[in-house]
């Protein structure tokens, strides 16, 4: 699937590059786009390797493992094939808070954390397993109760009430993902017998 | 703005509770931490060559102007079912290329105003869906999953929902 968009988009982009004659923009893109993913990448790497430290503390402490019990009641129902005392369990609501809170940053490399412990019960294996899709589909519907970065967009843009969207933003962002977690239910039903 | 305080304060708090309870423990939290920070390195470099890749093919139909000719087949489509406009290229962009839209955002503030009704609505949109693509990329990246099965689907839908329900919402409280 990814092999495909990835060749879908570069195709389509190339060949429509030709039609509307922006070719000459494709090809510097082509010759900037490493450095723009390098630019992500500083931007995200140090982050990922403080958050793994701190977080590697709250792991072999086994803090994680109590936050996991909190929330297990909860959990559990969304990811009925992890086991309850499981690592990833206390990965994936650490996760969840600080999202919620907005520090997607912070958020990320705990979400790869606990994608590679997912993997562990997955043993390793190349194909997705159903938490690996329940977890990103919840991430993807933006669980954010205090989207910061929008906030400070429009603080910049003067805006008279900077914070007045945190309402309907958790109002959407409530029926998003709410409504990706049923999704996600539904399509393991129709691919249950697929492989 | 009590509530940025909130937010502002969550990471420190979560910080010092880590650190006291892994004292408490009696634990080297300082090894701890190097071992973590160790793995986070390999991590980082395991995402580094799918996050060039997501770029390159993600700029490249950026750039070819794709995207602006599927908006222009799309907008009598649009304006038949009353969804603004004007927001369509960011939703559209929002699943793909997270700097993309907010630069749409910001468009869309310095053309129709930050407290407008679309400017409310862009904001609405920006914080109640997410990068869906770059947040696959880098998850399944970073453990080597290469059949995403249902994956992207269910994840383009949750973005779907969350534009649909944001017009909806900001409608209501906003007018």
């Amino acid at each position: 699937m990814i092999n495909k968009i990835w060749c879908f988009f570069i195709v389509v982009g190339i060949i429509y590059g030709f039609i509307s004659g922006n070719i000459e923009n494709i090809n510097k893109e082509i010759i900037s786009s490493a450095k723009k993913a390098l630019e992500m990448f500083l931007n995200i790497f140090p982050i990922i390797i403080l958050w793994m430290g701190i977080m590697t503390i709250a792991l072999e402490t086994g803090l994680l493992s109590k936050i996991a019990n909190l929330f297990a009641p909860v959990l559990s129902r969304i990811f009925p094939e992890i086991p309850k005392k499981h690592e990833s369990m206390g990965l994936i609501s650490s996760n969840l808070i600080i999202n919620m809170f907005g520090l997607g940053s912070a958020a990320t490399p705990i979400g790869l954390k606990a994608m590679k412990s997912l993997n562990k019960l997955n043993n390793n294996s190349d194909t997705v397993s159903r938490s690996m899709i329940t977890f990103l589909a919840i991430n993807t519907s933006g669980l954010t109760f205090v989207p910061t970065t929008v906030i400070s967009l429009r603080m910049l843009h003067n805006s008279n009430n900077p914070t007045e969207i945190i309402i309907s933003t958790i109002m959407a962002t409530l029926c998003s993902t709410i409504t990706a977690i049923i999704i996600d239910k539904i399509f393991y039903r129709i691919y249950k017998d697929k492989i | 703005m009590s509530i940025v305080y909130i937010s502002n304060i969550i990471l420190p708090i979560l910080v010092l509770i880590i650190l006291i309870y892994g004292i408490k423990k009696k634990q080297n939290v300082y090894d701890l931490f190097i071992k973590g920070a160790k793995e986070g390195l390999d991590i980082g470099i395991t995402i580094f060559p799918p996050l060039i890749a997501m770029l390159l093919s993600v700029n490249i139909l950026l750039s070819s102007g794709f995207i602006d000719l599927i908006l222009s087949m799309l907008n009598p489509l649009i304006s038949l079912i009353k969804i603004p406009i004007e927001i369509l290229p960011m939703a559209l962009m929002r699943p793909i290329s997270g700097n993309t839209s907010l630069i749409l955002m910001s468009n869309i503030f310095q053309s129709y105003g930050v407290d407008s009704f679309l400017g409310r609505l862009a904001s609405t949109i920006q914080g109640s869906t997410d990068t869906t693509l770059y947040i696959l990329t880098l998850y399944f990246g970073s453990i080597g999953i290469k059949k995403i099965r249902y994956a992207m689907i269910v994840g383009l839908l949750a973005d779907l929902v969350g534009i649909i329900a944001s017009i909806i919402i900001v409608r209501l409280i906003f007018g």
